[in-house]
């Protein structure tokens, strides 16, 4: 079938499975050259995708087990982050990590080892996870955790698949007052106010810039902060104040079908990105919000991507080191404006410093990670390969769950020694390389 | 709090209907043949929603057995769920009879017990839901698959006589036709997009059917139309057609 991820960037024709017992994905994994699993499919490029054979894991979705004193849940890869917190979240209970989709299965949240709008205080979602079960391609199904096959778990978290097929999860789930956020917004005039506000606000629990890439000069880097934690119940308006773990259900809007690859231009981004900051009150506000639009703001549209028409879009996300950050993101805003492509979407995030031992190839370190959304483009192509350089130039590097094209020598550069420790792992459970993804063979991680 | 008895439970629109009315409160008793399906089953679905399950042994191939079932579950349930069903080869079933009878008693005659059984039981009580998923397959018989739709048409046919004679005791009885779903049976047939449910699609159209009191339901109201027009094709037009 043909098959794309979140990006619709690249598509390609492969065979896929969706085996419906961990003994099919035993014999498959037996039988298969190569092969890549995949969950609900939120990575934006190749990650998850492999033109001989992609193997869905959305049959495995069971929730197995809840320790309510611990808080570990136990459930299958397939599972959904958007599932747990459905479940949970009545009863008191958050994940410890949320990416801004809850689209996203327990498998794929390890495999990419995503981060959220707490890194800062929580790290990444891999520093959660109690154990995992990993079906390996020697040694069939092996228990992995910081103090079991440590090696494998470290390579597992952050390594998009290449180790194995993550089949079940424990992860530790957080005790949340209500369900609802109270939320601080900032608008920030430029690069300098959106950095000062980070810091000056480094002790609110969640926190994210939405970020204007077309603005030149003195509003360069023009943004609007938004930070907060979950609410006590006594901050809880009398209406919510008895169940304060009730939220109003997402709302579900669609868009039904890929739109004109011109939909966005400089112009509707301008005019967007005019309107959004506009609406902003001016300085500091407050407010309350429910956790699904705190959090998720984009899954209130189903199928947004399609909003970047066929030819599908890439996400480009790079970290920059604080201290090189403010210089970097303003020489990188810059080139940016200057060609012209605008950026629909773009996030920017004060990340923690990473813990010493998260995953070779998990993304944050200490520093600005910047993430902009632009359509697929002839021009665009040249313009991300000097934007790579930039990134390396200021000792940055690249989120390979949004990748679609990066080089195999940026990412080296970008990673470094994790790259060599990571393919020595890789050898010892997976000589014949049958995890393999289209994105790992462009970075030669395998042959 | 309410019971769902789900006859079939290990079925895609089993789990994914019990699923639904867990969420809404309701207590379930799975009842199939894979009991360490159901376990597993069962756990998640209390998991998630915080409801009591049980797991029963039923199988519809064994009715001698299904009276001992019946008395045996710790309550009579609110509402019975049926989804038991099997597709099998038609072609295979064109000269392989027990295949055939298999089809037959899998989809109608081996569900006449049981389904008699909480008939009578719901209708001295005078209150109940039976629910019954049979087939748009079951509203003309077509030559790809004439043996499974018949066994669809009886169960049809027998659901709407029995929601005739519950009526006046306040008992409701719901058929549904559910079309093309992605579950298990269809695994690997190629499905119109346009024409095809998922299993939760199924299961919320039950539930609002039971809230409803709707008597049939076809899942995707596409459906709906399209069997009108098949119904109303005069025999010696339809005969000639390769649908």
């Amino acid at each position: 079938m043909i098959l794309s991820n979140w990006g619709n960037y690249p598509r390609i024709e492969t065979n896929f499975e969706s085996p419906r017992s961990i003994h099919s994905l035993t014999q498959l994994v037996a039988e298969k050259a190569s092969l890549i699993g995949r969950g609900l499919g939120r990575c934006y490029g190749d990650s998850a995708l492999n033109d001989e054979n992609v193997v869905s894991l959305l049959h495995l979705d069971k929730m197995l087990s809840f320790d309510a004193d611990a808080g570990v849940l136990v459930a299958e890869a397939g599972v959904s982050l958007g599932e747990i917190a459905e479940a949970f979240v009545p009863r008191g209970w958050f994940v410890s990590v949320t990416p801004g989709t809850r689209f996203v299965t327990l498998g794929g949240a390890i495999a990419s080892d995503v981060h959220g709008k707490n890194h800062h205080i929580s790290g990444t979602f891999g520093q959660h996870v109690i154990w995992f079960d990993l079906l390996t391609a020697q040694n069939g199904v092996v228990r992995c955790s910081p103090q079991e096959n440590e090696d494998l778990f470290r390579a597992t978290c952050g390594g998009q698949g290449l180790t194995g097929l993550i089949i079940r999860a424990a992860i530790k789930l957080v005790r949340i007052p209500s369900a609802w956020i109270k939320q601080r917004g900032f608008k920030a005039r430029n690069l300098t106010e959106i950095m000062e506000a980070f810091e000056r606000y480094n002790t609110d629990h969640f926190s994210v810039a939405w970020i204007d890439c077309l603005k030149q000069g003195e509003s360069l880097g023009r943004s609007y902060y938004m930070g907060g934690d979950f609410a006590k119940v006594e901050d809880l308006p009398l209406k919510n104040l008895l169940k304060p773990y009730t939220v109003p259900s997402p709302h579900n809007l669609s868009v039904p079908f890929d739109l004109p690859s011109c939909t966005l231009n400089t112009v509707t981004v301008r005019a967007f990105n005019a309107l959004y900051y506009g609406k902003a009150p001016r300085g500091e506000s407050e407010g309350l919000v429910s956790y699904h639009s705190f959090f998720y703001p984009l899954d209130a549209i189903h199928n947004w991507n399609r909003i970047y028409g066929k030819k599908g879009f890439t996400q480009y996300q790079f970290v920059i080191p604080k201290e090189a950050a403010f210089e970097g993101l303003s020489a990188i805003l810059k080139r940016i404006t200057a060609s012209g492509l605008g950026s629909f979407l773009a996030v920017l995030k004060l990340f923690g410093k990473q813990a010493k031992s998260s995953g070779h190839f998990s993304f944050p370190l200490g520093g600005y990670t910047l993430a902009l959304d632009f359509p697929i483009s002839e021009k665009l192509f040249p313009l991300l390969n000097e934007l790579d350089h930039m990134v390396l130039d200021y000792g940055g590097r690249h989120y390979l769950s949004k990748d679609a094209r990066l080089s195999s020598e940026v990412f080296r550069r970008g990673y470094g020694k994790n790259v060599d420790e990571f393919l020595e792992i890789k050898s010892c459970w997976d000589k014949d390389n049958i995890f393999s993804s289209l994105q790992a063979k462009r970075l030669k991680l395998v042959p | 709090m309410p019971t769902l008895l789900v006859l079939g439970a290990s079925s895609d629109m089993g789990r994914a209907t019990a699923l639904i009315f867990a969420k809404n409160g309701w207590n379930i008793q799975l009842a199939g043949r894979n009991i360490e399906n159901m376990q597993a089953m069962g756990t998640d679905i209390s998991l998630r929603t915080g409801s009591t399950v049980s797991r029963h042994l039923f199988d519809a191939l064994t009715p001698e057995n299904h009276s001992d079932f019946w008395n045996g579950l710790p309550e009579v349930p609110d509402a019975l769920l049926c989804t038991v069903g099997l597709l099998g080869e038609q072609r295979r079933a064109e000269s392989d009879f027990e295949h055939a009878d298999m089809i037959l008693q899998t989809n109608f005659t081996g569900l006449l017990t049981i389904l008699g059984l909480a008939a009578t039981t719901f209708e001295t009580r005078k209150s109940g839901t039976i629910i019954g998923i049979s087939s748009v397959a079951g509203d003309r018989g077509r030559a790809s698959n004439y043996v499974y739709g018949s066994a669809k048409a009886g169960l049809s046919t027998f659901l709407s006589g029995l929601r005739n004679r519950l009526t006046r005791s306040g008992v409701h009885v719901v058929t549904v036709k559910p079309g093309f779903v992605h579950t298990a049976m269809t695994e690997g047939l190629n499905l119109p997009p346009l024409l095809t449910a998922e299993s939760e699609d199924v299961g919320n159209s039950i539930f609002r059917a039971v809230q409803k009191k709707k008597n049939v339901v076809y899942v995707k109201s596409r459906w709906l139309l399209i069997m009108t027009v098949i119904k109303l094709l005069p025999e010696f037009i339809f005969k000639k057609t390769n649908l």
